[in-house]
């Protein structure tokens, strides 16, 4: 097992930290949670807690941005995209201000606390604002690289981070760019394409697949915003079925954004592995993953069912 | 900034004071909707800032060492727009096109359609996190630019302005000057009776702040003030300026139904007539 994308997050700050002089971190009383203290640790006058506060969070980030600053805030994806959603709308994306939304704990596997923290809609709402760059890293070498590229790149950033660990899926020489996915495996049959820790579980589905004599292309979707549509149209031009994973609802999500892309492009069959538009409960993170279907072998049957949909 | 706001410059407050008053309900008038009680109520802030306290230039509008203003009430946008005209921000032709398909001057504030708009506001109890976000911004740079905001008294009912009132007090942003437009009214009806915020001044004190209360309608009294605020250390100023929502029409003043209706062309001509 590598590092929670949370953990790859606080390293990343740290090293940009050194590189980066106008780099701000804000957080709201989290900062052990969301990994912001590694950065506090070392560069401490260029750290702000705010209090348990996030509307207020993400208006001082807009404010420092506007001054020139390169604001990056955390706090759970709850109280990030749901709290201070106006917020986030209103006084970053609409002056489209230079802020970093670096938000941990989400979906499901945020686990025990149950569903007042569980945050499963939060893809949807960041994805409906126009400006807004919205990425669902994989594991910790994705995170790193998508980290240092919102550093570089001047406009607002969502980044959605995750509490547990999770596999490493790239090695060092993998290159993030916003706006492409990722092949890791080649298949004809169908394609699955994933975010963030679903990633892990769609390759091993792929795996599986192989024995039933299904061939899975497997794509590793972390920019949800912007998407690669030249990607989806490949996708389903080349293996004419599709299933999307990801930790979140079903409703406004990857899901959801890939089925945009197919119905304007290139219609295909498609099903949605995620949270079917209900609320999570207190449990591990293992267990909520088991109860609300998505494992490895929900996806091994999402495809079965697409495939044969294909007929 | 003198010590002392001189005769001549208070005249010519005064003056420009009367002529953004004129634009304000021109360009309300002309735009058929917009939020003419709580401009007229702002103007004499709003003057004295551009005219004898801020560090602005209309031919550099995005200088990293000018001060900021935060119009954190933006629904009076047309007093911020006034006001930067007769600054020389905006050409006082435009003023008409408020409101309309294609202008840059929206309904609310955006600082991406108008140099010389630090930040764009509108939805209220916003501004005064961004205000501090900026002073913090000088800060960490060494910067002697200060931040200025104005709040509106019913805006005070938003709880992100008092997460943003502790926040300014924990981390002593000294050079934060706000004010609170007190003009008693908000669109429903007076503050008192809608949900109070009194009493204003006491809240501010407790929440750690330095607190001056002041006639907003008199320019010295605003000069001195924001004068006062830059000598005080370790604390942000709040200055509680004391209004009249409609100020200098009288036949505006203290109605709440000047909140966000505009008068028809005849009431228009009228209201100008008597603008004192």
């Amino acid at each position: 097992m590598g590092k929670a994308t949370r953990d790859a997050y606080g390293e990343a700050l740290k090293e940009l930290g050194g590189r980066y002089r106008d780099i701000v971190v804000l957080d709201a009383d989290l900062s052990k949670s969301t990994k912001t203290a590694v950065f506090a640790k070392a560069y401490p006058d260029r750290f702000i807690n705010v209090g348990i506060a996030e509307q207020n969070l993400v208006g001082t980030a807009a404010g420092l941005a506007a001054a020139g600053k390169i604001p990056f805030l955390s706090t759970f994806a709850m109280f990030a995209a749901g709290r201070a959603f106006e917020q986030i709308r209103n006084s970053v994306c609409y002056p489209h201000l230079n802020v970093k939304i670096c938000a941990t704990h989400a979906g499901l596997t945020v686990g025990e606390d149950g569903a007042s923290h569980q945050a499963i809609e939060d893809i949807n709402l960041m994805r409906g604002l126009p400006g807004m760059t919205v990425l669902v890293p994989a594991d910790a070498t994705e995170t790193h690289q998508a980290v240092a590229w919102a550093a570089e790149y001047k406009g607002p950033v969502y980044l959605r981070l995750g509490r547990s660990s999770v596999p490493d899926i790239f090695g060092e020489s993998y290159r993030f760019a916003p706006g492409r996915a990722a092949l890791l495996a080649e298949g004809a049959d169908l394609t699955i394409i994933a975010c963030g820790i679903m990633v892990a579980p769609a390759r091993q589905a792929a795996d599986e697949l192989t024995q039933a004599g299904l061939s899975a292309r497997v794509l590793a979707m972390a920019s949800i915003k912007p998407i690669d549509r030249d990607a989806i149209v490949k996708a389903a031009r080349d293996t004419g079925a599709l299933v999307t994973c990801e930790e979140h609802s079903i409703i406004g999500g990857l899901g959801s954004a890939v089925a945009e892309v197919l119905a304007e492009n290139a219609p295909a069959p498609l099903e949605r592995v995620g949270v079917l538009d209900t609320f999570g409960e207190s449990g591990t993170p293992d267990a909520l993953l088991a109860k609300y279907n998505l494992t490895a072998a929900d996806i091994v049957r999402a495809a079965k069912r697409v495939v044969e949909r294909k007929r | 900034m003198s010590d002392k706001l001189t005769p001549e410059k208070a005249a010519e407050l005064a003056k420009r004071a009367h002529a953004v008053r004129r634009s304000i309900l021109e360009m309300v008038t002309c735009a058929k909707s917009g939020h003419p009680g709580g401009s007229l109520s702002a103007a004499d802030i709003l003057v004295t800032l551009y005219f004898a306290v801020m560090h602005v230039d209309p031919h550099a509008p995005a200088d990293p060492e000018r001060d900021r203003f935060v119009l954190s009430k933006g629904h009076a946008a047309p007093v911020l727009y006034a006001t930067l005209a007769e600054r020389g921000f905006l050409p006082h032709d435009e003023l008409c096109t408020l409101r309309r398909i294609d202008s840059r001057l929206q309904g609310h504030p955006s600082m991406k359609h108008i140099p010389g708009i630090d930040m764009s506001t509108g939805s209220l109890g916003q501004g005064l996190s961004a205000a501090n976000g900026m002073a913090l911004a000088a800060r960490l740079d060494g910067k002697a630019w200060r931040v200025y905001a104005l709040l509106g008294d019913g805006e005070l009912e938003e709880g992100q302005i008092w997460e943003a009132a502790m926040l300014a007090a924990h981390y002593k942003l000294d050079n934060l000057t706000a004010f609170v437009d007190y003009n008693g009214l908000q669109i429903d009806g007076p503050i008192s009776d809608i949900m109070s915020p009194l009493p204003i001044a006491d809240k501010w004190r407790a929440f750690g702040w330095h607190v001056l209360e002041i006639d907003g309608h008199d320019h010295t009294a605003i000069y001195d003030a924001t004068l006062a605020a830059q000598t005080v250390q370790g604390k942000p100023t709040m200055i509680v300026a004391r209004t009249v929502k409609g100020k200098g029409v009288g036949s505006m003043e203290n109605i709440a139904d000047w909140h966000g209706k505009a008068p028809t062309s005849e009431e228009c001509a009228k209201f100008l007539a008597e603008l004192c």
